[in-house]
């Protein structure tokens, strides 16, 4: 029965700790673009109404996004982004869904860089893949910056270049994410 | 005995709570960022309702946006029922050429000139409402589309008999666009029209042209689209001669152009011209080809 009370006082102390000292992060406008050099022109689109919520508990990470919230220089060439590659009609969203071990125990209370291990699904086109990168977290007067990139190949997520356009896009690109995160309360 | 098998289930169930737990904190991730997206009140504008800021002869409820400029080139072949001998229609040709700039995202002005009747057009087009779902939610697009065209033929070839006065060779049309993207692949638009004419002869009726079109376009492919485009005239003067606009064709899109490549039974690109002075007869097989091609630079 010993054993038994310290297995109980044990799960209340955790499930204490994982309620009281929840610590939940969140944009609503995150900054996500992403840019391929190709040979006749590059591309390049800016996403800025990116949401992402970070659980410093958990460890965990989700972040969404519209497609049709990508900017780009060329209108003709943010049609053919929504109308021809991602469908943006049939699969509005992009998702990505991970946790994240950091370098060292991150203390939300003073001011801090981290650096971290990122692992997760992300999801475009209606297609998920696993994904893995590093990031860093700035704690900076109570909010917290996140800045993270890598590079996505088109291929992989069903994502077709007719060939008589398959020159002017390049098949891979780097995605490239920048949000300010503040306290989420509720 | 008894006692260990009560502390594994209760071990057990510690464990399952907690994984639990930690499932049910991503599902409550993702909740949290529906909620406060929705919270966000975004407004999702339908785009690219057709490929163009033509649907075939008349203009769709597509604008340019800000700064962009575009350049449009159109071709009306001669018809195809010329036979052989007329290659079909391609022996002769009408041109317009046309320059279109966005002063905003909403307003667009163009001027052109149509190898018919040596036609200097101009024009000035201004979106009302953008069809959008979520926070706003609007059916449909509205644009407001006003042009006018000045026929700078020879006076003695439009009558050698008088004196043209300049008034007499102005002609204006306002139109009302009105479409909707009903899905990513089937848009459909209508567009009560008002022509008048300064002046007219007998045979083209009255001063004042009522029409209503009619369009749509089905994707076939991601690049290719089917299009139709129909102008009735609501008060057609008696006059064997004269039909109603009638238009079929398809638009192939490649990396920065719009090829527009269609059949129709009028020549003019210009509105006075293709809803009021259409002679052709699709029954007659009086069919031209034609295309349009766009660029846009910006």
């Amino acid at each position: 029965m010993k054993i038994l009370k310290i297995s109980g006082v044990l799960a209340l102390l955790i499930g204490l700790a994982s309620t009281s000292f929840a610590q939940k992060f969140i944009t609503k406008n995150g900054h996500t673009s992403f840019y391929s050099e190709a040979p006749m022109e590059n591309i390049e689109a800016h996403n800025k109404e990116v949401l992402s919520i970070i659980d410093f508990d958990s460890h965990e990470i989700v972040t969404t996004m519209l497609m049709n919230g990508f900017q780009f220089k060329k209108s003709l060439m943010q049609e053919h982004f929504n109308e021809k590659y991602v469908e943006s009609d049939q699969y509005p969203k992009a998702t990505f869904k991970g946790k994240f071990t950091p370098n060292d125990a991150i203390d939300l209370n003073k001011d801090g860089n981290y650096e971290l291990a990122v692992t997760g699904d992300l999801t475009i086109h209606g297609v998920t893949k696993p994904i893995e990168t590093k990031a860093t977290i700035e704690v900076k007067n109570g909010v917290v910056i996140g800045k993270t990139n890598f590079n996505v190949k088109v291929k992989d997520f069903d994502i077709t270049i007719p060939k008589v356009v398959v020159e002017n896009i390049a098949e891979t690109v780097l995605v490239t994410s920048d949000f300010t995160y503040s306290p989420y309360n509720n | 005995m008894e006692r260990y098998y009560k502390k594994l289930f209760l071990l057990y169930i510690f464990l399952m709570m907690m994984i639990l737990k930690g499932f049910a904190q991503e599902d409550d991730l993702m909740k949290i960022l529906e909620t406060e997206g929705d919270e966000k009140n975004q407004v999702n504008f339908a785009t690219a309702t057709f490929k163009g800021t033509r649907l075939i002869q008349g203009h769709s409820v597509e604008t340019l946006r800000g700064n962009a400029f575009q350049l449009l080139i159109s071709h009306r072949f001669g018809r195809i029922n010329g036979g052989a001998y007329e290659f079909f229609g391609l022996d002769q040709s009408n041109v317009r050429i046309g320059l279109e700039y966005g002063l905003s995202d909403r307003l667009n002005v163009g001027i052109g000139r149509n190898s018919y009747e040596k036609t200097y057009d101009g024009f000035l087009k201004y979106k009302i409402l953008r069809q959008s779902s979520g926070a706003a939610n609007r059916p449909v697009s509205m644009v407001l589309f006003s042009s006018v065209a000045l026929n700078t033929l020879k006076n003695e070839d439009i009558d050698p008999e008088r004196e043209i006065p300049f008034s007499s060779r102005l002609a204006y049309t306002g139109q009302l666009l009105i479409a909707r993207k009903f899905s990513p692949g089937f848009s459909l638009q209508i567009m009560p029209t008002i022509v008048h004419r300064n002046e007219v002869t007998e045979s083209e009726g009255y001063n004042d042209l009522y029409a209503l079109g009619f369009g749509g376009r089905k994707k076939i492919t991601k690049s290719l689209a089917l299009n139709v485009e129909y102008y009735y005239r609501i008060n057609a003067p008696e006059n064997p001669e004269l039909h109603n606009s009638f238009s079929i064709g398809f638009d192939i899109e490649t990396g920065g152009h719009v090829f527009q490549l269609h059949f129709t039974n009028s020549i003019s690109m210009v509105e006075k011209g293709f809803i009021g002075e259409t002679t052709g007869d699709w029954a007659n097989g009086d069919i031209h080809f034609g295309f349009n091609i766009s660029r846009t630079f910006n």
